[in-house]
């Protein structure tokens, strides 16, 4: 089985669906002669041609807003925003149209849309690079909102969402897009959405995260174990629809729960999470739910950038504050 | 364009005019229209229907028995010969005020007052009719369009696509966008500009210093035409002019109908506040609706018997349409909650429950205070 990295499976998965299925087609900038700016669409065009790997002028809006005519005439289009910090160009067309049209016509048009975009810090990048949108889509009723954090779920979860009927924000770890290589199966296959993975098993502590903060998570869990702390580790994959059985299964074992994610904490969808498990298994918990996140400013550049991302020390710092109570 | 121009003056684009005001035109101008009688007529019988139900969707939302209501009138010409020019293959992206674009095309009358009447089934199209709803924000349609027309063009399909919109929507970035991408990709698309003057209360010169908004095509390298958009023959002139040459390959364009609305931007509007009298007046020199009918009987092909026959009917229809929509049913709650996804999710069914129950708690409704 060919050992991959998150370029490479989502690149994959591209192709996979652009072979099996001729309305599917990507566009956006530089997606086309360059293979995108990370190479996420690399050979696209040399197979596919112009019409289905579409270099578009630089216009986000206009990217999901035509993208959004596509989808309702036929096609299944795949459309790239560069950088998470352009998304908000876009905001307007995804929230005010491709996320409601389904609704407003009542089942007669629908949107199969699938917007992806890196998102995230980590890389040093310039401003408007790192930034971790979801919780602005995961609030909008009508979008799916999913984020692979490994090769093998960038491809299943890319496939799935490609197929699904409704429009599916795709963000993409650019952080761990090059950071290490796993086993993805050459054939075509989907990591169903709504579905999370149980990343790591553990008893005591549920430490939920999705995305770039996988790693750190896995790697706060070892240290812990290292201390006969067991820390199970869920990584959501999908933010919406939300697996909340899983996440509801978890912490009634453990009692315990500790949330990480880039994003800002105000209204981030960690306050989500510990909404729904206070509505939930109140009664199964031991101590408050902690949130390692962001700080509600703007995310730094290159040189405090550090010090703004969650890390593996201020993982373990709340696992250790809920295990005190 | 074979049509002659009356107005002259330096411009980037033509204005192209084929009726005037006093029922007036060039025979040969008629005869390339490629219209027969009958059409004149159905054109005609198009223009008062769409009056006589503005007329009644105001009284009705004045009665409180509609909702917030944009009324098209003084637009007739301009939606009416744009729409006589589309093939039922052809899709279309209305703004919030092409009421009789979308009754052309199929829908009915009483769909159009369920909308208005704060009712989404309105919203549900009929199947085979290539409407796309209603746009209530402003220019977002464009995109929509351009997108729609691009992909018949990638699937190697004959349609088209038109979109409309108002002088106020040229100042949005997505009208920018989206002429910039159908002038790149050379989509079958034709933009419909309804230049009504104004954008609620702001007037054209506000929106942008560009002598005409049909120019502003020149920069997105295609072609844009200004147009009487009080004059029936010539609207749909250059809409059927705009519609083929997309069809063969030739790319969009941009029509501006220069028209204007006689009366309230909607129902919760008062033109009263920003424009004066004389110049509704002076417009209404210029009815749409009246210079049609003068041509028709000067042609001898239309009389008193036959206005009068027309308007009963007109009324006719719409009132059973009115009757219609005051006879449909309650809506259930469930319809809140449907058709947010393909398939309702455990969180919106939670939701759903609660609202059941809330009600059940209240004898099955909201309670009464």
């Amino acid at each position: 089985m060919p050992q991959l990295n998150i370029v490479q499976a989502i690149n994959d998965a591209l192709k996979t669906e652009m072979r099996r299925d001729p309305t599917v087609l990507v566009l956006g900038e530089d997606v086309g002669v360059n293979g995108g700016v990370f190479r996420v669409t690399e050979n696209l065009y040399k197979e596919f041609g112009p019409d289905r790997s579409i270099d578009t002028p630089l216009s986000e809006a206009g990217i999901v807003g035509t993208a959004i005519g596509m989808a309702l005439n036929g096609l299944k289009p795949v459309a790239e925003i560069q950088f998470d910090g352009f998304m908000a160009p876009a905001f307007d067309q995804i929230i005010s149209h491709a996320a409601r049209i389904r609704w407003r016509s009542r089942g007669r048009f629908h949107v199969p849309l699938v917007i992806r975009a890196p998102y995230g810090g980590g890389i040093r990048g310039p401003e408007h690079h790192s930034e971790s949108p979801e919780a602005y889509y995961a609030h909008t009723p009508g979008l799916k909102v999913v984020i692979p954090s490994n090769p093998y779920d960038a491809k299943g979860l890319l496939i799935a969402a490609i197929r699904d009927p409704d429009p599916v924000i795709y963000l993409e770890p650019k952080r761990l897009y090059r950071a290490f290589r796993a086993e993805v199966p050459e054939e075509d296959y989907i990591v169903p959405i709504g579905k999370a993975r149980i990343a790591r098993e553990g008893s005591d502590v549920t430490l939920i995260a999705w995305g770039a903060m996988i790693p750190i998570a896995l790697q706060a869990a070892e240290k812990m174990a290292a201390q006969n702390v067991s820390v199970e580790v869920i990584d959501l994959r999908t933010l919406v629809p939300l697996d909340i059985e899983t996440v509801i299964g978890s912490v009634k074992k453990t009692g315990r729960v500790v949330i990480v994610h880039e994003a800002p904490r105000t209204c981030g969808f960690g306050s989500e999470l510990a909404a729904l498990v206070n509505d939930k298994a109140f009664e199964y918990l031991e101590a408050p739910i902690v949130r390692v996140t962001g700080p509600d400013t703007v995310i730094p550049q290159a040189r405090l950038e550090d010090y703004y991302l969650p890390d593996v020390g201020r993982c373990l710092r709340s696992i250790e504050r809920v295990l005190s109570y | 364009m074979a049509t002659k121009a009356t107005l002259q003056r330096e411009s980037l684009v033509p204005f192209i005019q084929i009726l005037g005001p006093d029922g007036m035109a060039n025979p040969n101008d008629v005869v390339e229209l490629g219209l027969k009688p009958h059409d004149f007529k159905a054109l005609y019988r198009w223009m008062v229907l769409a009056r006589t139900f503005d007329e009644r969707a105001l009284a009705l939302q004045r009665q409180g028995r509609l909702g917030t209501y944009a009324p098209l009138l003084g637009q007739e010409a301009a939606q009416v010969g744009s729409a006589y020019a589309l093939k039922p293959e052809d899709w279309v992206f209305p703004s919030y005020r092409e009421h009789v674009v979308l009754a052309m095309r199929g829908q009915s009358w009483v769909q159009l007052l369920t909308y208005w009447g704060g009712n989404e089934e309105g919203n549900r199209i009929p199947e085979g009719i290539r409407n796309f709803m209603i746009s209530v924000p402003i220019a977002t349609q464009i995109l929509h369009a351009t997108g729609a027309a691009w992909a018949a063009k990638l699937k190697g399909e004959k349609s088209c696509a038109i979109v409309y919109f108002g002088d106020g929507a040229t100042s949005e970035g997505d009208f920018h966008e989206g002429l910039n991408f159908a002038g790149v990709f050379k989509v079958p698309v034709v933009f419909f500009c309804q230049n009504n003057q104004y954008a609620i209360s702001v007037p054209r010169t506000r929106q942008t210093a560009s002598e005409t908004i049909a120019q502003k095509a020149l920069a997105y390298g295609f072609e844009g035409v200004q147009v009487d958009g009080n004059d029936v023959f010539a609207v749909y002139k250059v809409t059927k002019d705009a519609l083929e040459k997309a069809r063969e390959g030739g790319g969009p364009t941009l029509i501006e109908a220069v028209t204007y609305r006689l009366t309230h931007h909607t129902t919760a509007d008062d033109w009263t506040r920003y424009r004066p009298a004389e110049e509704v007046e002076m417009w209404k020199q210029k009815d749409p609706i009246k210079r049609l009918r003068l041509y028709l009987e000067k042609q001898g092909l239309w009389s008193e018997q036959d206005e009068a026959k027309l308007v009963e009917e007109a009324k006719a229809e719409i009132a059973q349409a009115v009757a219609q929509y005051e006879a449909l049913p309650k809506r259930d709650i469930e319809d809140i909650f449907q058709y947010m996804y393909a398939e309702m999710p455990w969180n919106l069914k939670e939701q759903l429950q609660e609202l059941k129950e809330y009600l059940a708690e209240h004898g099955g409704d909201l309670p009464k205070e």
